[in-house]
């Protein structure tokens, strides 16, 4: 009996790639546009290079903090692999963003297995998928560090928030220095999607 | 003010500043770290890490008996450390209010096992509460305050870690201006001889009858009955943010906030008014038990599991046998992402030297070394609790003794874990006098809960200088001459001190202390002055590289092997030039000097 207004969103990456910020940036979006929300962080033990899942949930009335296997409306993925991790946290019929850069994990890095191949394809075939090689767009905006704000465009414009003022939201969350490059970012983002739509 | 999005943490700090709450302390343990670091931000509140839970717990203890209102905070095992003064101060009541959190971690997502503290509450016979989300928690919190002060008693606040680390909206309040209570010597309610302690008790019972009435009737529990009253749903903390997600306002509620004592009148009629009733908690049958105890029937854990922690859709399966399927992709498609110790972290070294001693067990202790159990370093042989690696390796040493068994025991911990209750074990250690080498893995912070300062760092909780005790030093204070500290860097040296120490233990115990600060701590002015650094990367001469993977067994996430030209790589990202792997290196294939990047 889940309520229908509430929705969804999963953002998952490593250690470091900025899913904290981004999902920052999405609730102050989401707050100032007048909805209930509740963002709850999933990791494990100390972070040392571990995965890193973030719930962001909103909606007129918002209950649990948590989600569990085929509640997810959107998965975005910050990592190509950790896609396919979180991929069963995504209801039938809900949509994929992922980025298509890999963060290799200890044990490919030791050379002990390799780091799968055709994953995109593979999440192509299970869910709508949009690949977004986030670094490259970010770093033809001279700013490679801003691949996350570029995934955050896009997940902006999949999902469709009417009502929020999303450069306010993102001029409170970074420092003054650096808010014209991720403004830049954002709006790539938002194109991206919005043309691939 | 207008609503603001906080964590439970974050919450419970706004609901102590709006106590009038003078004074915080606390050990930083996950999931409740954030709580002191937030109560630290408000200047009004005098706010310090402890070195263990105990002393939080007694130091906070001081100040309630001195007047003012104050609390302490910690993980679930830390109540564990702190129980012994808790369980007295029970019997004494406050005088300032006096409330302190525990945060409790269902599915262990960074302890080493899931207590559910709700149990120490009719165990210590104090009231306990339970907030649901952020909002609840600072409102709570707040009024734990006055629940103290009306009932004489300190009061316990359980969270758990999806309170603690999800965020809500909460609407900030003002601050309550509490004016200290006037110090009066009062031997028989805070001077716990026999005589008084026995006279404390007895006033306990009618405390309790107090409660009960309240907790019967009050804010915190109360019922929402909906059109239906086919099922009735007992449940508290997040558990009822779980259940309002599966059920809506299709069954009824009795939301429970104080859960100890439980307000069984009020379960009974509420049992009378619906027709089937559950208990959904995460966890033990806390109330569950008690509720069948005062023979109300009730369905609980027949259904709803006992372990880990819980979520929609496990009471969705459980209650309504309905099973969400997500979207399943090609499982061989994703590999594991194991955490491991950072690139350039002082333990590295250590380990790897520790490693390679043959007829060696490795006792660890709670802190990011616990990480070296893992491949490839594959050094940690086993660990209990917070400090208690001295302690462990000493029985386990004897015991190898008494048995003959030729081994030699390395028990290694932080710096913070030694001032937390290692200190204690070393006490242990040199006085029963056992074949032990204990290592302090000295990185000048406590890292693994993100670089809160202790007695070892010269900084407080607010940044304030402070005394910086030297762990060498208190060794020798403690009477162990056998003392030596090294350079985990150097390999050569962190080997050399090994084959002395392995030596030395022949004689009795021996203390090793590895120095240098963790990669990701913030250096002070000591630290620059005493740690030389060049920042520069180390790279490797793709020529002079045959592919033999040494470098890889020291477990450096910058480093990683190409399988197609069969050579190693440094990811110029990650790397902070530590040189680790370029002393492992036989064929010196590995250099520093790359400018940082
Ligand atoms: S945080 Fe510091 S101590 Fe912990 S693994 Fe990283 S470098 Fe090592
Ligand atoms: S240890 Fe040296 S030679 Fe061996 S793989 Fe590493 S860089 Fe190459
Ligand atoms: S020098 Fe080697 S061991 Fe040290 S951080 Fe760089 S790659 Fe890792």
């Amino acid at each position: 009996m889940k309520r229908p207004d509430t929705q969804s969103v999963i953002l998952v990456g490593v250690g470091g790639q900025g899913t904290i910020l981004a999902s920052k940036v999405l609730t102050t979006g989401l707050i100032d546009a007048g909805y209930d929300v509740k963002m709850s962080e999933v990791h494990g033990m100390s972070q040392r290079g571990g995965s890193v899942t973030t719930q962001v949930r909103y909606g007129q009335k918002v209950w649990s903090p948590l989600i569990g296997q085929g509640e997810a409306d959107v998965l975005v993925s910050f990592e190509t692999m950790e896609a396919m991790r979180c991929l069963p946290f995504l209801k039938p019929g809900g949509k994929v963003i992922v980025n298509t850069y890999r963060m290799p994990p200890l044990p490919v890095l030791s050379g002990e297995c390799e780091y799968p191949d055709g994953i995109v394809d593979e999440l192509k075939k299970r869910a709508d998928t949009l690949a977004i090689d986030a670094v490259k767009i970010a770093s033809d905006l001279g700013m490679p560090r801003g691949m996350n704000v570029v995934l955050l465009g896009a997940l902006i414009s999949a999902i469709g928030v009417d009502g929020a003022d999303w450069t306010q939201a993102l001029r409170g969350c970074v420092k003054p220095k650096f808010f014209e490059d991720n403004l830049r970012c954002l709006e790539a983002g938002l194109n991206l999607a919005a043309a691939k739509a | 003010m207008t609503k603001q999005l906080m964590s439970g943490n974050e919450a419970v700090a706004r609901g102590a500043w709006e106590a009038g709450v003078a004074f915080a302390s606390a050990y930083p343990g996950t999931p409740s770290t954030e709580i002191l670091e937030n109560v630290g931000t408000y200047k009004e509140i005098v706010a310090e890490w402890a070195p263990n839970e105990k002393v939080a717990m007694e130091a906070a203890i001081g100040a309630s008996m001195g007047g003012v209102r104050s609390m302490a905070a910690m993980k679930h095992v830390g109540l564990n450390v702190a129980a012994d003064p808790i369980f007295t101060f029970a019997y004494m009541g406050v005088s300032g209010g006096m409330v302190f959190v525990t945060a409790d971690d269902p599915g262990m997502h960074s302890s080493q096992n899931e207590q559910d503290n709700r149990n120490y509450a009719p165990f210590i016979k104090i009231p306990m509460l339970e907030p649901s989300d952020s909002q609840e928690a600072k409102d709570m919190f707040r009024d734990a305050f006055d629940l103290s002060e009306r009932f004489d008693t300190p009061v316990m606040f359980r969270m758990t870690t999806r309170v603690c680390h999800s965020k809500s909206l909460v609407e900030p309040g003002e601050r309550y201006p509490f004016a200290a209570i006037p110090y009066v010597k009062n031997r028989a309610k805070f001077d716990d001889v026999p005589i008084a302690a026995k006279r404390n008790r007895l006033k306990m019972p009618e405390r309790d009858r107090r409660l009960l009435a309240l907790s019967n009737d009050c804010k915190y529990n109360r019922a929402e009955y909906s059109g239906s009253r086919k099922v009735g749903i007992v449940t508290s903390g997040v558990s009822y943010q779980y259940a309002k997600e599966v059920f809506g306002d299709a069954v009824s509620y009795l939301k429970l906030g104080l859960t100890n004592p439980l307000p069984i009148d009020l379960i009974r009629e509420f049992r009378a008014r619906v027709e089937t009733m559950y208990v959904i908690e995460e966890l033990d049958p806390y109330m569950e038990n008690q509720i069948k105890a005062a023979g109300i029937d009730c369905i609980g854990k027949e259904k709803i599991p006992a372990i880990d922690e819980l979520n929609p859709n496990i009471i969705r399966k459980a209650l309504l046998g309905e099973e969400a399927r997500g979207v399943q992709g090609d499982p061989k498609l994703v590999v594991p992402r194991p955490p491991a110790l950072c690139a350039g972290c002082p333990h590295r070294g250590f380990f790897y030297e520790a490693a390679k001693r043959k007829d060696t067990v490795i006792v660890g202790d709670i802190g990011c070394y616990a990480l070296s159990g893992n491949e490839p370093l594959n050094a940690k042989d086993l660990a209990n609790c917070m400090g208690s690696a001295f302690s462990v390796g000493h029985g386990l040493s004897k015991a190898f003794a008494l048995s003959g068994q030729d081994k030699t025991v390395v028990a290694c911990m932080g710096d913070s874990t030694f001032f937390h209750t290692g200190i204690n074990a070393l006490e242990e250690v040199i006085y029963n006098d056992s074949h032990l080498i204990c290592c302090v893995l000295d990185n000048r912070i406590t890292g693994m809960t993100g670089h809160q300062e202790n007695p070892g760092t010269g900084y407080t909780l607010k940044g304030e200088p402070a005394t910086i005790m030297d762990v060498g030093t208190i060794v020798r204070a403690l009477g162990l001459e056998r003392v030596r500290t090294v350079n985990p860097l150097h390999l050569d040296e962190m080997k050399k001190a090994l084959d002395w120490a392995y030596t030395e233990v022949r004689e009795g115990p021996v203390v090793l202390i590895t120095r240098w600060p963790c990669v990701l701590k913030r250096l002070s002015a000591e630290d620059r002055r005493e740690f030389r650094m060049t920042p520069a990367q180390c790279t490797i001469d793709r020529k002079k590289c045959i592919g033999c993977k040494k470098c890889l067994s020291t477990g450096c996430p910058a480093l990683s092997f190409d399988t197609c030209e069969r050579k190693a790589a440094i990811d110029p990202m990650q790397c902070v030039g530590c040189t680790v792997c370029a002393q492992v290196c036989p064929q010196q294939a590995i250099v520093k000097g790359a400018k940082k990047a």
